[in-house]
């Protein structure tokens, strides 16, 4: 009986007209797909993107160089080296990220007892060599002026949960 | 002995111990901040907190509360860790939570425990003490708001490095250390107030930020800025050498480590020989390994052996030092000196120039006379043990040389050797101090030897201590004090003039035509005949460099493996924290390199090998670490040579902070000069 019930199947393209009939469903329902990257899909304040370096609002810089993001970093993408400033407070020289070694994990933002590393809402920071990649201190800080409404308001949304 | 019951565990304990001692027996870990094996109780934490049964049911702090025979203790029941909860979290009150920016951070005591013993959040919300920073100089920076105020500091400085400078002004919460009137610590062990502060109050100024702990490779090395053979751990993190800590060895330095020797790496990153120099038309120039070789080569051809030496300086390396000998020997010289310095030191049996006694020995002894040298700044923690000897109990110390501040009463006999005439006879009163004592030392430094009459000071101090009865089966009372890391290793395997060999007085002054100097910077480089012809292998741009024609670039101690002698005699071995820099090598290579490119090839291509060799020169080398304590058996001392002169005699070491190229190098140390020496310089002219 199976033999001919597969047999009949197979000659009348049985799973070909119930493909077909899936497809002219989806025909008639809504898109899924989005024109990027005229048109892009909403994410999560928790997004997981490029990193930034935060000021506080008085411009100050908020890293402190106590390396905890060095510590974590299971990637060891993270170089930091400190010494003291003219002031006597305790920064950073040198703060580089190597943006082909990172996995996006945010366990630095989670370290940062300062909010001042944090992994901002852009990921779309491809670059045509791979030596753009290696974002220092500069980049970091300038991608932080750049995106601090946006990831003030992360924060801010994502505050009730922490 | 007394029996303990800790937590159900029996031990036997010596009466007299304190209860923590007994829980550490027992294997049980007590919490502490002020107690500290090595200084007085103090008992003002509170964090140590044990409980104790058929005593009035109450916490008691264990450091401060003495065992009796049959004592049951419990140190896990809810009052003990609900007591030291309680303590942490009054700990915390005024502790400003700042670890993040504070350089103990991940090595901290007070984090540590606070994780372990303390709750897990503050209820205080009421507003936190501060405190203004004190300038305590150079090297320990300080952070005051962060004192717990366990007064470790305070009873380090009086008890240890014997310089009562810190103290603490009012009481309770307005407690703070400091040294009152604004002044730089004088001692020359303030580093280790960075090491035995539990929290980040102290902390090292010229390492402030630079690092945290889990960043750095620890490798076990040998302090080779004084003789002492400090036990030292290098931290290092990539290609640099970023701090120095001291190793625990009872022996010689307990656990701590002197100034010179923890802040002076510094200068292992300046003014150093990275290349291979050699002199072209008078100016010297970079160069390949091979050019510098031919030149050496090419120099080396037309002279004969008697006109060549060598001299090896005061960081040398046992194994290099042997390398160069017998490359010397090869090339038919006998012209080697190690006493760079022409200290009239007598090689000819161990127990003449070495510490005899031992530095853990000192404890015993029970007078001392110190000849030409000044213990504290030649060696701080040889005068840490003195002290340490002095506070346990009445012990006559004399001095003969230049009036000096040890930390320890000292009578002075006179600044020159002329006293050391009726000490022999013993006409002299501190003759009978010596005479009564039953383990008298003397100490002789190498500003006694550094003199024209050295060798009849030598013969002086001996005779002396034959006299006043330090030379016994049982007990050695004679010792020599070096100042270099290098000296005793040298003499060890006879890096010495050999039959009709020139010592230093007598290569200086055109006494040779080619001079190798095996980082050798304390001499006089203009004595150097104007025709000899200098090939300077080190590792930093020095006295020695300046004068060469050809620059073979070397290891400093960091970055080799190297044996070393101390002072004692104890033979102990450094391992490498990192790579020398650029074209450097590590000495015996070159050494063993050059031989073979002059086609007299030095048998070892090994270090094991060259070690090996080592201990076939002299069998001290297969002794590492160990130092056994023999009595003096044959009385007899160095030949007399000459009269006394009644000059007086001259300090060895002028400034501590900088008496090597590795220190001359450093701006720390340059900054403590400033800070400690040029005053009193400038006061004295």
């Amino acid at each position: 009986m199976a033999f001919l019930d597969r047999t009949a199947r197979t000659f009348l393209l049985a799973e070909l007209a119930s493909g077909m009939a899936l497809t002219l469903r989806y025909f008639f329902k809504r898109k899924v797909t989005i024109n990027y990257p005229y048109e892009k899909g909403p994410i999560s304040p928790r997004f997981k993107g490029e990193h930034a370096l935060r000021r506080y609002p008085n411009g100050e810089e908020r890293c402190i160089a106590c390396k905890l993001c060095e510590a974590v970093c299971p990637a060891q993408a993270i170089t930091i080296e400190a010494e003291p400033r003219d002031d006597g407070s305790r920064r950073t020289t040198r703060y580089d990220i190597d943006m082909t070694k990172c996995i996006y994990c945010g366990l630095c933002e989670e370290a940062c007892p300062v909010d001042a590393i944090v992994e901002g809402p852009n990921f779309e920071f491809a670059t045509e060599t791979r030596e753009e990649l290696m974002y220092n201190k500069d980049k970091l800080l300038a991608n932080g002026d750049r995106w601090e409404p946006e990831i003030a308001r992360r924060l801010e949304l994502d505050a009730p949960y922490r | 002995m007394v029996k303990v019951t800790v937590d159900g565990i029996v031990v036997d304990v010596p009466p007299g111990s304190n209860v923590l001692q007994a829980c550490e027996a027992a294997g049980k870990e007590v919490p502490r901040f002020c107690y500290h094996e090595r200084l007085s109780v103090a008992g003002n934490c509170r964090m140590c907190l044990v409980e104790i049964e058929k005593a009035p049911p109450k916490p008691f702090a264990s450091c401060a509360y003495p065992v009796n025979e049959g004592m049951v203790v419990h140190t896990d029941t809810p009052m003990v860790k609900k007591g030291r909860a309680g303590v942490m979290e009054f700990l915390l009150i005024n502790h400003p939570l700042d670890c993040p920016i504070c350089d103990q951070g991940g090595e901290c005591d007070l984090q540590d425990q606070a994780v372990g013993y303390g709750r897990d959040s503050s209820r205080y919300t009421e507003a936190k003490r501060a405190v203004k920073d004190k300038d305590l100089g150079p090297l320990v920076k300080t952070v005051m708001t962060r004192c717990i105020q366990c007064t470790r500091c305070i009873r380090f400085s009086a008890e240890v490095a014997g310089t009562p400078e810190l103290g603490a002004t009012a009481r309770g919460e307005t407690m703070e250390v400091g040294t009152y009137v604004q002044k730089a610590l004088t001692s020359e062990l303030s580093g280790n107030l960075i090491d035995i502060c539990p929290v980040g109050a102290l902390t090292s100024k010229p390492y402030a930020f630079v690092a945290r702990p889990w960043e750095l490779k620890k490798t076990d090395s040998i302090d080779v800025l004084d003789a002492v053979g400090t036990n030292i751990r290098i931290d290092a993190r990539g290609p640099e050498v970023l701090r120095v800590l001291p190793r625990l060895n009872e022996d010689v330095n307990e656990e701590w480590l002197a100034d010179k020797g923890r802040f002076a790496i510094d200068g292992l990153k300046r003014r150093r020989l990275d290349s291979v120099w050699v002199k072209r038309d008078g100016k010297l120039q970079k160069a390949a390994w091979t050019d510098a070789f031919e030149a050496i080569d090419a120099k080396l051809k037309g002279v004969s052996g008697d006109r060549i030496g060598a001299i090896a300086g005061d960081l040398a390396d046992a194994e290099s030092m042997l390398a160069l000998k017998e490359l010397m020997a090869a090339l038919g010289s006998a012209n080697i000196d190690c006493r760079v310095d022409g200290a009239a030191i007598d090689a000819s049996r161990r127990d003449f120039y070495t510490f005899n006694t031992s530095i853990a020995g000192i404890e015993e002894a029970d007078a001392i006379l110190i000849i030409g040298s000044n213990p504290r700044r030649e060696a701080p923690l040889v005068n840490a043990r003195i002290l340490k000897r002095s506070r346990a109990g009445r012990l006559p110390v004399a001095v003969v040389g230049p009036a000096a501040d040890l930390t320890y009463a000292a009578q002075n006999l006179g600044d020159g050797p002329a006293v050391l005439a009726s000490l022999i006879d013993g006409t002299h009163p501190f003759a009978a101090t010596l005479m009564a004592a039953s383990k008298p030392m003397i100490i002789v430094g190498q500003g006694a030897l550094r003199r024209a009459d050295g060798a009849a000071v030598l013969a002086a101090a001996w005779k002396l201590a034959a006299e006043v009865g330090a030379l016994s089966d049982t007990w050695h009372g004679f010792n020599m004090l070096h100042t270099a890391a290098a000296r005793v290793g040298g003499l060890d395997l006879g890096f010495v003039p050999g039959k009709g060999g020139k010592d230093v007085g007598g290569m200086l002054g055109g006494g040779v035509d080619v001079l190798w100097l095996l980082g050798a910077d304390a001499l006089d480089t203009a004595r150097i005949g104007a025709n000899t012809f200098v090939i300077y292998q080190g590792h930093h741009g020095d006295a020695g460099a300046a004068r060469a024609d050809v620059i073979l670039p070397g290891a400093a101690y960091t970055e080799k493996d190297g044996t070393y002698v101390n002072t004692e005699g104890r033979v102990q071995r450094g391992q490498r924290a990192i790579y020398p820099p650029g074209e450097a090598r590590e000495d015996w290579k070159i050494l063993r390199a050059f031989s073979g490119y002059t086609g007299k090839p030095l048998p070892y291509d090994t270090i094991e090998a060259l070690r090996a060799r080592l201990e076939a020169v002299n069998p001290v080398f297969a002794r590492l670490d160990i130092l056994p304590r023999f009595g003096c058996t044959d009385a007899t001392g160095p030949a007399e040579a000459g009269a006394i002169s009644g000059a007086p005699f001259v300090e060895a070491v002028p400034n501590y902070y900088q008496t090597d190229p590795i220190s001359r190098a450093s701006p720390t140390m340059a900054e403590c000069t400033a800070t400690y020496v040029a005053p009193i310089q400038a006061a004295a002219e």
